[in-house]
């Protein structure tokens, strides 16, 4: 009797433990298909090429602040200065475009420069973030959050006190939107598939008509999301910054150079939210010091949404991913259902809480499974 | 003394401002020896193991180690030459996996399509097994985080990590301290298991029945200074007491 009762019940709690932690480890997947439907169902116009395509081009700007910050607090910090680092990028990037382009120097040759430097400077923050939290021994929180202000005035000394920077010569704006509004390949009526640009000939019905398969914007942060998820999940660095993230002491008496490794990891942060910036620049054929600052929280709540511990030392780049497309989906699926904008933030807001306590749940469900 | 130190400490002294945590220390380790090093709170314990693994830079005395004069080396230099110290707080990464944290630092690395170097997870989860193997350890799944396992386990990552790496001289400060019986034992089994592989072992250990039933010799210190050196065969555990206390010249 007593033994028919407990081989019956293993299988039953070791399926209900299976589909718990299936629940637990791909909730986020989950959620993301279900407001997928929900919008698709209710929202005119939802559910359509163009539309994913405008949403995944949307996600861009948090995506790539959010690359950056899920290697900063897989170490245990945080790193609030890219709120103003993606402005600083695009205001560098935009204004040698627009000086080079203006002073005749070939368009190709001026928008690789503006690009570089934009990278180039932007670094700089990540590196006093990089010093200060390494070697001064600043608080990741404190330390970024004085970059926060010193990137955002200088962002706008540079632009004079201007919101944008703008005066980009025509032929460089169709250069610059020929990319940021451009895809790899098109889909246009009556024509089919077209790769890399779009006809000159088209009639306005065709225009009106054509969906980008592939944006540039799209492709290029998939590139750069490929790029860090591998790093983070198959190198030795990436193994390097989990230890640290788990337990700094360790990693320095492992041999670890846990100074550098945070100062390129700041670097990082800065790096991604550059590309943000530069993605700005050829989408808007301009810069603006405030391109990134509404998205610094969504890129701190893709990260955590993702399954980041905040505390460090776990976390993947893939749920960083689908947190930034959850949080662009329902911004553009509000909109499309005209729902006051402000309810995404309530709704985020929960998410980032149930995020964390699935998180918990999930902790415990691993060490029961041992015993 | 004795017929063949791996291990000499000779005159070492260590000053915290105007507090002399050690005065003029003579220690040694024999080859193949588990030394247990005994004594109340503030005997100075810590201070000698760690100017040994060099964290602290003795201000007076020398340390040789296989006849290399280690005196104020760097704790890295001091681990290459193969003594490994095994902290109370072990210095694991508890968010990682078994052989992630045998390689902590090192981690063995294969090339992707023959070009860029990547983390080879397998071949450090099997190498870790075996070092388990040889601890006769059991993990129930080497892909578990270590925090889900347990004290006794985790220490015997911490020891499987040392002895992988080759320890010559193993320093443990007070292993057993924050574990349950059953886990105690398991942790003494190991360092049995170690001394009959012939690498010595300094225990630092509270626990009298711990240190009659695995150390070979026990020096007992007291206000910085040892108070004394004392054979398994002479040891008992009122002896050792009275020496801990600071009562051991009456007897
Ligand atoms: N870093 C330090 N700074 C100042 N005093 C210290 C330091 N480390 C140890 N001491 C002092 O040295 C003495 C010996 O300490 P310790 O070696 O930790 O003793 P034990 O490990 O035997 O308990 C104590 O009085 C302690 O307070
Ligand atoms: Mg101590």
């Amino acid at each position: 009797m007593d033994k028919s009762k407990s081989t019956a019940a293993v299988p039953w709690y070791q399926s209900r433990d299976f589909w718990l932690k299936f629940l637990a480890s791909s909730w986020t997947y989950l959620f993301l298909i279900a407001i997928v439907i929900f919008f698709s169902l209710t929202g005119r116009g939802f559910f359509t090429i163009r539309n994913f395509s405008n949403i995944l081009v949307a996600s861009t700007l948090v995506m790539m602040m959010a690359v950056g910050q899920t290697y900063v607090i897989i170490t245990s910090g945080i790193d609030l200065s890219i709120a103003f680092t993606v402005g600083l990028a695009s205001v560098i990037c935009a204004t040698v475009m627009r000086d080079l382009a203006l002073a005749g120097t070939a368009i190709e040759v001026a928008i690789a420069a503006g690009v570089l430097s934009g990278m180039l400077v932007a670094i700089i923050p990540g590196l006093v973030n990089g010093y200060l939290v390494a070697w001064v021994k600043v608080p990741p929180f404190i330390a970024t959050l004085g970059m926060y202000g010193i990137v955002r005035g200088a962002s706008f000394l540079l632009t004079d006190g201007q919101q944008v920077v703008g005066g980009l010569p025509v032929a460089l704006r169709d250069s610059l939107s020929s990319i940021g509004n451009g895809s790899l390949l098109y889909s246009i009526p009556e024509i089919g598939l077209v790769f890399f640009s779009r006809p000159a000939d088209l009639t306005p019905l065709q225009l009106r008509g054509t969906d980008l398969l592939l944006p540039y914007p799209v492709l290029i942060a998939a590139i750069v999301v490929l790029v860090f998820g591998f790093i983070l999940g198959r190198t030795q660095f990436g193994r390097h910054t989990y230890v640290i993230g788990g337990n700094e002491d360790a990693a320095i008496r492992a041999g670890i150079n846990v100074k550098r490794h945070l100062l390129i990891i700041y670097c990082i942060s800065a790096f991604t939210a550059s590309i943000a910036g530069i993605l700005h620049v050829f989408r808007f054929t301009g810069g603006s010091p405030l391109a990134g600052e509404q998205a610094l929280l969504s890129s701190v709540a893709a990260v955590v949404i993702g399954g980041t511990n905040l505390f460090g030392g776990e976390g993947r780049l893939s749920g960083t991913v689908v947190g930034a497309l959850i949080i662009a989906t329902l911004t553009t699926g509000l909109v499309i259902l005209n729902i006051d904008a402000l309810w995404q933030f309530i709704i985020v807001g929960v998410i980032i809480i149930v995020a964390v306590l699935v998180g918990r749940v999930q902790q415990s469900l691993e060490r029961r499974q041992l015993t | 003394m004795s017929d063949s130190p791996i291990l000499k400490v000779r005159g070492v002294s260590k000053f915290f401002g105007g507090l002399t945590a050690l005065n003029n220390v003579d220690f040694w380790v024999n080859a193949g020896e588990v030394v247990a090093l005994l004594g109340d709170n503030g005997a100075g314990k810590s201070t000698l193991i760690k100017c040994i693994s060099g964290v602290y830079r003795p201000d007076h005395g020398q340390i040789t180690f296989n006849g290399h004069d280690i005196t104020g080396q760097a704790p890295m230099a001091i681990r290459s030459l193969g003594i490994e110290t095994i902290y109370q707080d072990l210095a694991l990464a508890e968010n990682l996996d078994v052989g992630a944290n045998v390689f902590l630092g090192k981690e063995k690395k294969k090339r992707l399509l023959g070009l860029i170097p990547v983390t080879d997870d397998d071949y450090m989860r099997a190498e870790a097994a075996k070092a388990l193997q040889k601890l006769d350890i059991h993990i129930p799944s080497l892909r578990q985080k270590l925090v889900n396992l347990s004290g006794g386990q985790r220490q015997a990552v911490a020891i499987a990590r040392a002895i992988y790496w080759n320890a010559r001289l193993i320093i443990m400060d007070e292993p057993t301290a924050a574990l349950g019986v059953p886990e105690q034992r398991k942790v003494l089994e190991v360092i049995r298991t170690l001394r009959d592989q012939g690498i010595p072992i300094i225990l630092i250990s509270h626990t009298m029945q711990d240190v009659m039933d695995v150390a070979d010799r026990m020096v007992v210190m007291l206000r910085g200074r040892v108070a004394a050196n004392v054979p398994r065969a002479e040891a008992t555990v009122d002896l050792l007491v009275k020496h801990i206390i600071g009562a051991g010249e009456m007897s």
